[in-house]
């Protein structure tokens, strides 16, 4: 438990520091969103309309910013190999390193959204559900992608590979978390696209540390 | 606790590193690890620490490393080029993380033992390479692990510093440790064995094992 708390403790503070990158994901956000009113024009009703699908793109693409360098830093200075001498088991570190990278990513976003919501005219009965839908989707988008950063760990400039890999996984997400606000939005039933959202994020966080720990150890060896 | 290595041999994309290594270390013994620039001492230490697949047997106190990964490599504490540390956090951030991972040995002993006193509170970036690599040495006794693999361990240390860390190990082993060390200079241990490296076996041997290259080199 203090091993994982050490671990836990380390990756926070390492992406609070300077050139850690937790900020990015955020500033990130609020920059495309902030854009779509000047690209889309200011039309209320439009606004309305495509700020689900808007909020959830974009909270997506700043998830993975900085996904490229969740293991590739410790690959880089070596960190990685004395870790795999650790007694703390490759999956475990995946899932402490996944929970960190959500925390200072995927968090941010959730908590940035309503305020977001506002600028895109976003129906009052949604914003519940656009955080409640984020709170649930953003984890699956950290662990998902730990597999892509994993796959990618011993590329240069693999940032782009990892987007490749894993866009596609992101789509049951992105679905499921934009259907359940714009469900909110029109007054529809928000729970069964809800449902299948936790679901997705459950089955990722119960099998992505599993991955993520085959491929890194497929790297090393 | 004894190590024994037989037969090792290890092919990265299908070309020979070395072959046929046979060596045992017992306890209370520091072997050096000698051999010419590329002669693979660097590839035979990672796959000791089972870090590199290798066709031969690695037993450390009868346990097989095959067998059971995990357990050889609870017993092994590694230290190779690079320091594994994070420069953006202190040294004393960094070796504490690394202490209550392994949770072996004292941080105590190992500030006092690699003189890390004055630094203790400095980031990490902000000291020389001869600092950094006491840092990354000072791992090991935090990680109280009875075998050190060692790669070019007093590269950027200065004279005095290499003769306190041949003290160090001296003491490692008095206390029933192990230490395997790939180094180009005399340490100063007594009674060094040597395990030698010797690249003129590769090249008589055969050059590669990968099905496409075996062709096209005739």
């Amino acid at each position: 438990m203090s091993a994982m708390m050490a671990v836990m403790t380390r990756e926070l503070r390492l992406a609070l520091r300077s050139g850690g990158g937790a900020g990015l994901g955020l500033a990130f956000f609020l920059i495309v969103v902030m854009l779509i009113p000047f690209g889309v024009g200011p039309v209320p009703h439009l606004l309305a309309q495509i700020a689900p699908g808007t909020l959830w793109i974009a909270a997506l693409l700043a998830c993975l910013l900085s996904l490229d360098r969740l293991f590739q830093a410790d690959f880089e200075d070596g960190t990685l190999d004395i870790l795999t001498l650790s007694p703390m088991p490759l999956e475990t570190l995946v899932a402490i390193k996944a929970v960190a990278h959500w925390i200072t990513t995927g968090l941010p976003l959730v908590v940035a959204a309503p305020i977001l919501g506002m600028t895109l005219n976003l129906p009052d009965a949604a914003y519940w559900w656009l955080v409640a839908s984020l709170a649930v989707g953003t984890p699956a988008l950290s662990f998902l992608g730990a597999i892509g950063a994993a796959l990618t760990v011993g590329i240069r400039r693999g940032g782009l590979l990892l987007s490749l890999l894993v866009l596609p996984l992101y789509i049951p997400t992105l679905i499921f978390g934009a259907r359940c606000v714009s469900a909110a939005a029109e007054g529809m039933d928000v729970i069964p696209a809800f449902q299948l959202l936790g679901g997705v994020t459950l089955f990722t966080l119960a099998m992505t540390p599993f991955a993520a720990a085959a491929a890194l150890r497929m790297h090393m060896r | 606790m004894t190590l024994n290595v037989s037969n090792l041999s290890c092919y990265r994309g299908g070309r020979l590193i070395f072959a046929d290594q046979s060596f045992a270390i017992g306890e209370g013994e520091a072997v050096m690890l000698r051999g010419p620039n590329g002669s693979g001492k660097s590839t035979l230490l990672r796959a000791l620490a089972g870090m590199l697949p290798a066709e031969g047997e690695v037993e450390l106190n009868g346990i097989a490393l095959a067998d059971d990964h995990d357990e050889v490599q609870e017993q092994i504490a590694y230290a190779g080029h690079l320091d594994a540390i994070k420069p953006q956090l202190t040294v004393a951030e960094n070796l504490t993380f690394w202490a209550r991972l392994f949770d072996g040995g004292s941080i105590e002993k190992a500030k006092e033992l690699f003189i890390l006193d004055e630094i203790w509170d400095r980031p990490a970036h902000a000291c020389s390479a001869g600092q950094k690599r006491r840092l990354g040495l000072a791992r090991l006794v935090v990680s109280g692990r009875p075998l050190w693999l060692l790669d070019e361990p007093t590269v950027s240390l200065d004279v005095e510093t290499t003769a306190r860390f041949a003290e160090i190990i001296k003491d490692h082993c008095a206390n029933g440790g192990m230490a395997l060390i790939a180094t180009h200079i005399d340490l100063g241990l007594d009674a060094q064995r040597e395990v030698y490296l010797d690249p003129s076996v590769r090249r008589a041997n055969t050059p590669t094992r990968d099905p496409f290259l075996a062709e096209g080199w005739e």
